[in-house]
């Protein structure tokens, strides 16, 4: 067993299995992080040496730029990759309750009833604060997983059945996204429509308070969600004599599933696929196991999205696109590459 | 005190009742096989005996308690449970799996104490899976699959370990494997071990206790020997058969009766007279 | 489980009166409106036309509109049908299998990089785009060891649909020009368009719906499994391919004229399947008619729910469809 270290407190009653490739594979994804972080800073329509970010970040360097790296690029670079943790938590949670690697809260209906509800906030209220955005998202995913939930019970809730339910309502939240767009005047739907697709743009330290809580209670809870996810995986029953409670652990796995993707949704709108992929490169990087699985695609996550948004902002300059639109274009072929290669499995 | 037992248990599936005010113990360290047709309840009876269904009525006893009374984690300690056919995620390494079955006595702090090292440990030496813990377990061939979750059941340290057709998928070679491995267990930890298999001749060669269903209740249980007849096959089975003693073991051996080639010395004699 | 309707006899009469329930609903789409009028000035309109609102509303748009969602349902109707038959999953549906929004992806994406103008056009790229969805579904929902599977291949759908639909939000963002409108036919709409864009795509409907018939035959044995329909001398891969031709071709004369519209392909076959029983000719020539039915329906209503604006149809079939798909995977779960 020379694979891993174990590590055990007895002060604390802490024992822990700790796996040595999820280790270095994490700490290379931090590495590589804090690299896109110092990225971000220094390109943009002003060119900033990244020697110079490196020196800003630590407190120090030249006014002028520190302005426009802290004031602007270093929160969008926060909200980016704080989104993209989320949403990458809230996809291999799902994945792992649902058991199936395709599972994604963009498909089920979790995200629809969230930008439904936000979109329905933009149109009905155009004039609102957008401090209130987040809440109205959060309500509308929480709304629409409760009916999902309820619609797929059946004496419980099996996988197959939230998925099938999910993606009905799913079809018929952007049904009604796509009313709601189409029946109000024509600013307010370029608004909808740049928002729907995702994107972080304007995001400033407003926004990172805003979903910091959230991402720092709501993330290490995946962490501990790791064993539960384990043996789920093995199959209802297996899981259930083993001494799990099945029911109860799937629902506070989709509770917690729906507190991630509606707290992303909130401040980033719907940005695609990075729910669904950001799991399948960390099973690739760590192998299955939730233990490693959940933290490493909360890193990949946040890597994806933050590196998206530097090419959205950058690549079309003056244009500023929605960071969405990279995460599909990027995240859509790679996936088919990755169910292409699981075929010849 | 019996390691399980029911009381006046009443399952079914939707309308029609499959099991009805069935009576059923199972000694302890001993191994029990139920028998029956397709459709008798054998397995549904097995999955509400591992608290997986919920009785209609009846209660089932677990090391004296009832079993709806005791928690989750409780009953993980005491019963295992390896369902039929299981499947495992893909690239799942074997020791990934068995240290699964620890399940019941870890926490969110405590993931893996001594105690659970060394029960995987145990666990891996005794299914002689220790050289393939690293290998994923769905590039196993079907016996040593099988063998590494009967190591998860294991693992997870119970009296009692119940088993759905663990040889139903596996051909002949890997069926004599799992069963034998099964036995040498009960004999050198008298682990009570509660099987449903379908062939009735390796029922009689390896269990201890039989339980034959039919008609939503029990209609025999006992030692194969004593309670294994052509009357009883033709009562659960509606198959006419000799009942012949096995040329290795001695335990009752089923010979069903129909049609084939008659190569006997019977009809030598009536051919040559 | 036996249907309504047992015996041949009693399908014949049924359909006489699926016949005179669609009639009936065609003049009901004709007549009631934003402006009423009444059965008499429709038949003025054409007898003694006379250049009023009222006989320019029923020539040039309630006609029109209702002729066009009369062709797309008998073409969504039966493509429902084909399709749940050859894929063997009740829940199918062209839009929940993101062939609907491959056809669109493609039409908006010709929109957007070579200005295409005429329908005609449209239906080739429509078809282009819902025959690349089609595969990539397939294939995404083959993948692993069970094979095709009604669960991956809703979800391979949703995922299809999910990449079609941000692809098409972000052409629509680079190119804003003709956003309102595109979003607008994106929705689904049988509204506003002429008698001549109709006659464009009528020729491919029209053949698409004749093979549907034709292949209802074959298909009934398909549906006996794949083996066994070989072992009876079928050539399966020819039947399925052309099945799967006269989908996509279903699919793409529907999106062309008439933008996405979902749920009814998979609401048709219900219906059928509870009237006449599983033989998929009886139920082909059935869908045709209830697709049709229900499409004129919602039509209406998403002409009266948002008075005096317009809801779109591709809504109102969802908003219709949803609880049906839900009610129908339920009875699924049922059965097992």
């Amino acid at each position: 067993m020379s694979k891993y270290i174990p590590f055990r407190a007895k002060s604390l009653g802490v024992s822990v299995l700790l796996d040595k490739r999820t280790i270095i594979v994490a700490v290379v994804l931090v590495v590589i992080s804090l690299a896109v972080a110092i990225a971000n800073a220094a390109i943009g329509s002003m060119r900033i040496h990244p020697l110079s970010a490196v020196r800003i970040f630590l407190g120090m360097g030249d006014p002028t730029e520190a302005t426009i790296v802290l004031n602007f690029r270093l929160p969008r670079m926060l909200v980016a990759f704080l989104v993209g943790m989320l949403l990458a938590g809230a996809g291999a949670v799902l994945q792992g309750m649902i058991r199936n690697p395709l599972a994604s809260p963009d498909i089920m209906g979790i995200t629809g009833g969230a930008s439904a509800a936000a979109v329905l906030f933009i149109t009905l209220l155009p004039t609102a604060s957008v401090r209130y955005l987040p809440f109205a998202a959060m309500a509308g995913a929480v709304v629409a997983t409760a009916v999902i939930y309820l619609l797929a019970w059946k004496k419980g809730v099996s996988a197959m059945r939230l998925v099938l339910i999910g993606v009905g309502i799913e079809a018929s939240m952007k049904a009604l996204t796509t009313l709601l767009i189409v029946r109000s005047p024509f600013y307010s739907s370029s608004k909808a429509l740049t928002w729907l697709t995702g994107t972080v743009y304007g995001a400033n330290w407003g926004n990172v308070w805003a979903l910091l809580p959230w991402a720092a209670v709501l993330l290490p809870l995946t962490a501990i969600a790791g064993r539960t996810l384990n043996v789920l995986q093995l199959g209802d029953d297996t899981a259930a004599g083993a001494g799990s409670r099945v029911n109860r652990d799937r629902l506070l796995l989709l509770a917690l599933c729906v507190a991630m993707a509606g707290a992303a949704v909130a401040v980033g709108g719907a940005i695609g696929f990075v729910a669904l992929l950001a799991p399948h490169i960390a099973r690739m990087l760590t192998g299955p196991s939730f233990g490693g699985l959940l933290p490493v695609s909360a890193l990949a996550g946040g890597i994806i999205v933050a590196l998206a948004d530097l090419v959205a902002r950058t690549a079309f300059a003056p244009l500023d696109l929605p960071v969405g639109i990279f995460t599909s274009m990027i995240g859509a072929p790679f996936f088919m590459y990755l169910l292409y290669r699981n075929r010849k499995a | 005190m019996h390691a399980l037992e029911t009381k006046q248990l009443t399952l079914s599936y939707g309308e029609a009742p499959i099991i009805e005010n069935l009576d059923l113990t199972v000694p302890k360290g001993k191994i029990t096989v139920l028998i029956g047709g397709n459709g008798s309840g054998k397995s549904t009876l097995l999955r509400s005996m591992a608290r997986l269904l919920k009785p209609d009525a009846g209660s089932v006893v677990l090391e004296g308690k009832p079993i709806a009374s005791m928690s989750t984690k409780e009953v993980a300690r005491r019963l295992a449970i390896l369902p039929q056919g299981p499947t495992a995620p893909e690239g799942l390494t074997v020791l990934q799996l068995v240290k699964q079955g620890r399940y019941p006595y870890q926490s969110w702090l405590k993931q893996w104490s001594e105690e659970d090292e060394r029960a995987v440990k145990r666990a891996l030496k005794a299914t002689g899976m220790e050289p393939l813990a690293e290998r994923p377990v769905d590039s196993l061939s079907g016996g040593q699959r099988q063998r590494a979750w009967i190591a998860m059941t294991l693992a997870q340290g119970t009296r009692t370990i119940l088993l759905d057709e663990p040889t139903t998928y596996l051909d002949l070679t890997h069926q004599i494997e799992v069963l034998d491995l099964l036995f040498e267990l009960n004999e050198l930890e008298q682990r009570t071990i509660v099987m449903v298999l379908h062939d009735i001749n390796l029922a009689c060669r390896y269990a201890h206790h039989i339980v034959a269903v039919k008609d939503r209740t029990v209609v025999a249980c006992g030692k194969p020997e004593e309670i294994v007849t052509e009357e009883l096959i033709r009562r659960v089975f509606d198959l006419e058969c000799r009942i012949v003693p096995d040329p290795l073991f001695g335990t009752p051996m089923c010979v069903p009766v129909g049609k084939g080639r008659d190569v006997s010395a019977r009809k030598h004699a009536h051919a040559t007279a | 489980m036996s249907p309504l309707l047992r015996n041949g006899a009693l399908k014949l009469i049924g359909l006489c009166a699926a016949a005179l329930l669609l009639v009936a609903f065609v003049c009901s789409s004709i007549v009631y409106g934003v402006i009423s009028t009444n059965w008499q000035t429709a038949v003025d309109a054409y007898l003694h036309f006379n250049g009023s609102n009222e006989h320019i509303a029923i020539r040039e748009l309630r006609v029109p509109r209702a002729l066009v969602a009369v062709c797309v349902g008998v073409s969504l109707g039966l493509s429902g049908t084909l399709l749940q038959a050859l894929t063997r999953n009740p829940l199918a549906d062209l839009g929940l299998m993101g062939i609907n929004s491959g056809a669109g992806l493609a039409v908006v994406a010709a929109i957007a990089f070579f200005s295409v103008g005429s329908l005609n056009q449209f239906t080739w790229i429509a078809f282009a785009g819902a025959v690349a969805s089609g595969i990539v579904v397939y294939v995404l929902g083959s993948v692993g060891r069970e094979g095709l599977s009604p669960l991956k291949v809703t979800l391979a759908g949703a995922a299809v649909t999910a990449l079609a639909s941000s692809l098409i939000h972000a052409l629509l963002l680079v190119d804003k020009r003709n956003m309102d409108e595109v979003l607008f036919w994106l929705a689904g709409s049988v509204q506003g368009r002429k008698l001549s864009l109709l006659a464009d795509v009528l020729p491919y409907m029209a053949v698409a719906w004749v093979g549907a018939l034709i292949l209802s035959g074959p298909i009934n044995t398909l549906m006996l499994g794949e083996d066994v329909a070989k072992g009876l001398g079928q050539r399966t891969v020819v039947v399925k391919a052309a099945a799967g031709v006269v989908i996509m071709t279903l699919c793409a004369a529907s999106v062309a004229i008439a933008g996405p519209i979902a749920f009814i392909g998979l609401v048709s076959p219900h219906i059928c399947r509870y009237l006449v029983g599983r033989d998929i000719r009886w139920m082909a020539v059935y869908s045709a008619f209830v697709g049709a039915i229900l499409l004129l329906a919602a039509d209406i209503a998403a002409r009266f729910a948002a008075m005096p604006g317009e809801m779109p149809i591709g809504v109102m079939t969802a908003l219709i469809g949803t609880p049906f798909f839900i009610y129908a995977a339920r009875k699924e779960w049922a059965k097992s």
